[in-house]
């Protein structure tokens, strides 16, 4: 059990008090709406590393470093536009705190060393972290000011990475390991601590698909807030990876949660790989046993035949409402393919819906 | 919601809730090195496959979470603890328990718990090196997420008195709580089981206090949990399993009723307390509970009488599975496969249900859906499958009258996953693929409309219009087929078709598919590696939310092959075949004479005694007819196919005797031998006085001079040479008298039985040739009279001249077969028909030429330049198309 204050006690107050008011609203997909920039190898390079450029960026690196990186294709690091175009990151933020959103995410799905190794920009991580903290921020405060009745809170994204440390990806090899625990659990330290760094009013373990990855996570958390000397809250989602109801490394929703619960979670919930009709039995056996709020984001819908996801802000919206209505969730949002659209309908489809209340045992405990 | 009580959730693949109903926790112990003498031997030699297995049968035996322990001197006990939890991860049905991960050494422990992705509990934490390394220790078990066992050790040593024992876990438990709010429910107290019966006074009272220190922990501390050690209690009758196992029983009658909930015990070894022999029970109660002063040899005055052998325990387990409900039976009977009880299964579930179709619906799908999900998961293989599916199709031919009157009564109509026609196409007789697929496609609910072989585009199409066929399977092993294939495609577009077409069988392939059949039918063509894959690809393809995504991802792989093809790098460059020509093989001739055959012109054999092919049957490829991979004999010790594969062995040795012994089968054989000169790349034989042209192809690949272009004509002296030499010929087969039998097992609904037959007739077969080769190197061409080798060797092929067939590597064109057949005259003297795709009939049949040179090999010809195919065309008196279509699996480019 962590003893540590809060970073910042009264941020968690306020936030504590919208959850018990009202179901919050997260953000939506930021992929979907970067894919709108139809960006080119230069968009996402901008000037700072654009090609043939040896010159020094902030981190100081020698020109060898650099010139390793922009060997590299960047196209696809969505990430990494949190540097090179911060004025996209932002527009994305805004639409969807314009929309509604209590809550964005930072644009850190990959920054990790793991995940930023296949682009070569390892050294980026801190500042990646650090920044997208902190262009979340910017943004939420910005939202606040204007809107002063509704505080906006960021959330600190640690994302899967690119690999998994209870799958094989050797099928002739299951024993093998491509990850293991200690070399996830001291990237994740690193990101966690840019994030806070940043600002983040909370950090989310997200788009979980192999638990031991997010234990790594967890455990990493703890380590980089006993560093810090204080902690901030940390919520969790899982991916329920198709309809046989398990995650990608073989565990039901409930064995999830009690793999997890260890580190009280101000949230645990789902996202990612099903639409919202799809997830619900899943979000339902969560919200059955989690001491926790439960939150989910799910995609719009099941990928169609062009693997994209069409299912409108309306149907996703009723889906959703549903769940509010159910008294299974506290905080929703979209995951892929949802916009701003989607985002605006949830918020009003959970508006003034009462948010699913405690366990009596860990209000007691 | 009821959270209110501080029940312990661990978790390993599933949950796991201790709730007090669950009364006890089983905890299985076999997978520890200390205890289990087995299981130390293999982690020791490094046989981690048997040792998985010993956890899932520790899982199967009922153990709801699984103790890990690898302490032993010449281990690297974290190495071993790593490989092996790694390794139950990948186990579904191992990996669904929590685990414990047991060691004295906490590096070991901290090693284990960073491959756990579920709750688990760590074996254990105490306070023997004092507070400070405990706490931290604690605090660690936290942060990973575990529960833990704490000992009742301390700084003075372990505890042995009441006193003690409370002494220490109070202690231990105020620390954890109070220091670190370690949730009480995550604490398991094992206050040590000590040894009973040792002789030794003050062991008698060992169980007594153990007990009676659970009861009053028990009481102090309601949330967390008493476990230990069961097997410790009755170490001193170790050796004596029976009477140990009522020690334990006993021990834990009286224990779980004080308060212990956890215990570490060999989960398939626990009798029932009630079932003890009741004088065996008294006397082990009176040493348990220390009731009276000579109870321990009392006990030992009867222990001898229950020392049994172990293999007696065994069979009686055998039919243990009877005593389970009627569907958990017939979940059994069609997992294994065990057709026996069946239909009597089957009857008494009908007479409890309204209609006979929820018998299927209900308990059969039931455990048929179990069956694939074991399939699907890599757990079963397919021979398993082919016998679940034999018992099913007997229920539901039990059933099915029932069904038929139900339906002339109100009409209705059972419901299945979707509807395919299957059938090898024309010219093709190739059909042990295609049923293998029918069988397992059929298992999944699917109906499958099987229309056998040799079956033309048309027909198909009528019956999948007529059937309201889902989905269309085409299926082909010889390279004709693949164009027929193509044919099928294409009429299906013209038709306006609008279902699946799956394409599938040996010669096929993903490439081709994508180049050659897609091209044809835009709609939905899809490759099926093998049957393993049949399933997932019709239950895509039948479902709504699936299709699309995954015709649409089919679809894109197909454009990025036939895209690849267009800009393919000229990796294997060919050359022009006058290049190729002037790098042939240039044996020679003036210092060689040719062998001249024994016995020329044609020899019939009518008869040949099965029992003479026996000892030269190549097993290997019949384990891949089956899918299952790997050589003949270590096949049948390979950790993992290994069971399967012995089981299959047996039960084609069983089916093997029936042939020989009641003449299921009739071998027949014709050889012949010609005189023959080299003409070009051709073969000139005369026959009499007939000259018949044997037309041949020579590799293109651009090779250095020392490795010659091959063709099969440059192994015969050529005409200017004036060297007389000679060419065989010979068309066999195993196949005759196949069909009445297959037919009987189709009666009986035994695809597994009938399968078998035409794989060991296809064996059959082979070896036949194989044998006709060495009696044509030893007998009738005799060019080797006196060769001596074994069967290992044959199939090696160490043996001097070659047998190729036509539509094979080195000849691939199949029409060469025809020439061949008019030689032997192959139709009246061996019973061997070819089709119009040149299939030969019995399938069951090998026909080929022999070569007799010293320096005569296999070799694939490869791909073909437009230049060699025009001068094929040209000496087998074709058009530039026929040759492109005959050769249409060997084309370098994409003809006009």
């Amino acid at each position: 059990m962590n003893t540590l204050p809060w970073k910042n006690p009264a941020r968690v107050a306020a936030l504590e008090s919208a959850l018990s008011e009202r179901i919050l609203v997260i953000d939506g997909a930021m992929g979907t709406m970067l894919q709108a920039y139809k960006l080119d190898e230069d968009g996402y390079r901008g000037e700072r590393f654009a090609r043939g450029q040896t010159g020094t960026h902030a981190h100081g690196h020698g020109p060898d470093v650099n010139g390793h990186a922009c060997d590299h294709d960047v196209k696809g690091n969505n990430d990494l536009l949190t540097l090179t175009r911060p004025d996209i990151i932002r527009a994305v933020h805004t639409a969807y705190l314009d929309a509604g959103a209590d809550l964005v995410e930072t644009n850190t799905f990959n920054s990790t060393t793991i995940s930023q190794a296949d682009y070569h920009l390892e050294h980026l991580v801190p500042e990646l972290n650090r920044e997208g903290a902190r262009l979340a921020r910017e943004c939420c405060d910005a939202a606040e000011a204007r809107t002063p009745g509704q505080p906006r809170f960021v959330i600190g994204v640690l994302g899967p990475t690119s690999r998994t440390a209870s799958i094989s990806p050797d099928v002739n090899n299951p024993g093998f390991r491509n990850v293991s625990f200690d070399e996830l659990a001291k990237a994740y330290v690193e990101a966690a601590t840019a994030l806070v760094a940043g600002g983040a009013d909370l950090l989310m373990v997200e788009t979980v698909f192999d638990t031991l990855n997010a234990k790594a996570a967890l455990f990493a958390i703890e380590q980089a807030f006993d560093a810090i000397g204080a902690r901030v809250p940390v919520t969790i989602s899982g991916t329920i990876t198709d309809l046989s109801g398990r995650t990608l490394s073989g565990q039901t929703a409930e064995a999830f949660y009690y793999s997890l619960r260890h580190t009280r979670p101000l949230s645990i919930g789902l996202n990612c790989a099903l639409g919202a009709t799809q997830l619900r039995q899943y979000v339902e056996a969560i919200a059955n046993v989690a001491e926790c709020r439960v939150s989910t984001h799910p995609n719009a819908g099941l990928p169609n035949a062009f693997a994209e996801y069409d299912e409108t802000p309306e149907d996703m919206a009723r889906t959703v409402g549903e769940f509010a209505r159910s008294g299974l969730v506290n905080m929703v949002g979209g995951c892929c393919g949802t916009t701003p659209a989607h985002i605006a309908a949830i918020a009003s489809a959970v508006r003034g819906v009462a948010p699913r209340g405690l366990p009596r045992a860990i209000e007691a405990a | 919601m009821n959270q209110s009580t501080r029940y312990t959730r661990l978790s390993g693949l599933e949950p796991l809730v201790i709730t007090p109903e669950l009364l006890f926790i089983n905890v299985g112990e076999r997978t520890n090195v200390t205890g289990s003498a087995a299981f130390k031997k293999l982690i020791k030699e490094d046989r981690y496959d048997e040792a998985v297995e010993v956890a899932r049968q520790q899982v199967a035996s009922g153990a709801q979470i699984l103790d890990v322990n690898m302490d032993e001197g010449l281990l690297d006990a974290e190495a071993a603890m790593v490989k092996f939890l790694n390794l139950i991860a990948a186990e579904p049905d191992i990996a669904r328990i929590p685990v414990m991960v047991d060691s004295s050494k906490w590096s070991v422990i901290e090693a284990g718990l960073e491959c756990l992705q579920g709750k688990g509990v760590v074996n254990s934490i105490s306070l023997k090196e004092g507070e400070e390394i405990f706490l931290e220790q604690a605090r660690k078990v936290l942060r990973y997420g575990a529960a833990t066992v704490v000992m009742a050790f301390d700084e003075q040593g372990q505890a042995d008195s009441v006193e003690r024992r409370l002494e220490i876990c109070t202690r231990s438990y105020e620390l954890l709580t109070k220091k670190l709010g370690f949730p009480p429910e995550d604490i398991f107290f094992d206050s040590n089981i000590f040894p009973i019966a040792t002789g030794i006074e003050e062991h008698a009272n060992n169980a007594v206090n153990f007990i009676a220190a659970a009861r009053e922990l028990k009481k102090r501390f309601p949330d967390s949990h008493i476990s230990g050690g069961v097997s410790n209690v009755s170490f001193s009758f170790r050796g004596n399993n029976t009477v140990r196992e009522a020690i334990h029983s006993v021990f834990l009658f009286h224990a779980i009723k004080a308060g212990m909930d956890m215990g570490i015990v060999n989960a398939g070894a626990m009798p029932i307390y009630d079932d003890l022999d009741p004088e065996l029970r008294e006397r082990v109660e009176d040493v348990v509970l220390n009731r009276r002063s000579d109870a321990t040899e009392r006990l030992m005055e009867i222990a001898e009488r229950y020392k049994k052998g172990a293999k007696e325990q065994d069979t009686g387990n055998a039919l243990a599975w009877r005593e389970l409900p009627v569907a958990k039976r017939l979940e059994h009977a069609l997992v294994h496969g065990i057709d026996q009880f069946v239909v009597e299964d089957t009857e008494l579930v009908r007479q409890t249900v309204t209609r006979t179709l929820d018998v299927i619906e209900g308990p059969l799908m039931d455990g048929m859906n179990v069956v694939g999900d074991l399939f699907g998961a890599g757990k079963m293989f397919l021979p398993q499958v082919v016998k679940s599916a034999r018992v099913m199709k007997k229920a539901v031919a039990y059933l099915l009258p029932y069904m038929e009157e139900e339906k002339k009564r109100n009409g209705e109509v059972g419901k299945s996953n979707g509807k395919i026609v299957m059938a090898t196409v024309k010219g093709d007789v190739h059909d042990i693929g295609k049923n293998i697929v029918g069988v397992v496609l059929a298992c999944n609910n699917f109906e499958v409309v099987d229309l056998g072989v040799m079956v033309p585009a048309q027909k198909i199409l009528d019956t999948a219009i007529a059937e309201k066929a889902d989905m269309i399977g085409v299926s082909g092993l010889i390279t004709p087929s693949l164009e027929e294939m193509a044919h099928v495609a294409k009429e299906m577009k013209r038709q306006n078709f609008n279902i699946p077409l799956l394409i599938g069988g040996a010669t096929t392939s993903r490439a081709h598919t994508a180049l050659r059949i897609e091209p044809n039918y835009e709609t939905a063509c899809v490759w099926v590696k093998d049957a393993s894959r049949a399933v997932g690809v019709a239950q895509s393809l039948v479902s709504k939310e699936l299709v699309d995504g995954f015709l649409a991802k089919v679809r894109a792989e197909y454009a990025e092959v036939r895209e690849r093809h267009k800009h393919r790098g000229h990796g294997k460059r060919l050359v022009t075949l006058e290049a190729a020509r002037s790098n042939a093989s240039r044996l020679d001739w003036e210092n060689y004479i040719p062998p001249v055959p024994r016995k020329p012109g044609i020899t019939v054999f009518d008869d040949i005694p099965l029992t003479e092919l026996l000892p030269v049957i190549d097993w290997t490829p019949f384990f891949q007819a089956w899918e299952l991979h790997g050589h003949y004999p270590e096949n049948l010790t390979d950790p993992v196919v290994g069971a399967q594969a012995t089981e299959l062995f047996n039960d084609a040795q069983k089916i093997l005797k029936k042939i020989v012994d009641e003449k299921w089968l009739c071998a027949k054989a014709v050889v012949g031998f010609w005189p023959a000169a080299r003409v070009g790349d051709d073969i000139e034989l005369s026959d009499g006085d007939n000259p018949v042209m044997l037309h041949h192809l020579r590799q293109q690949a651009d090779k250095p001079v020392e490795r010659p272009n091959l063709c099969l004509a440059d192994f015969i002296a050529p005409k200017e040479s004036g060297v007389a030499d000679w060419i065989g010929g010979f068309a066999v087969t195993a196949g005759l008298g196949i069909e009445e039998h297959l037919e009987r097992f189709h009666k009986d609904n035994d695809d597994y039985s009938s399968i078998i037959l035409k794989a060991l007739a296809d064996r059959l077969a082979e070896a036949l040739a194989e044998y006709m080769h060495r009696r044509v190197r030893r007998e009738f061409w005799g060019y080797v009279p006196d060769e001596d080798l074994d069967n290992e060797a044959l199939i090696a092929e160490k043996y001097r001249g070659i047998r190729p067939a036509p539509g094979y590597p080195a000849c691939p064109d199949h029409t060469e077969k025809a020439t061949l057949f008019r030689l032997l005259d192959a139709t009246n003297n061996a019973g061997i028909e070819l089709t119009e795709g040149f299939s030969m009939y019995p399938a069951a049949a090998v026909s080929g030429w022999y070569f007799s040179h010293p320096d005569s090999q296999y070799f694939v010809v490869g791909k073909l330049t437009r230049d060699q195919v025009e001068d094929y065309a040209k000496r087998k008196a074709w058009t530039l198309q026929e040759a492109e279509r005959w050769l249409s699996a060997n084309l370098d480019y994409d003809p006009d």
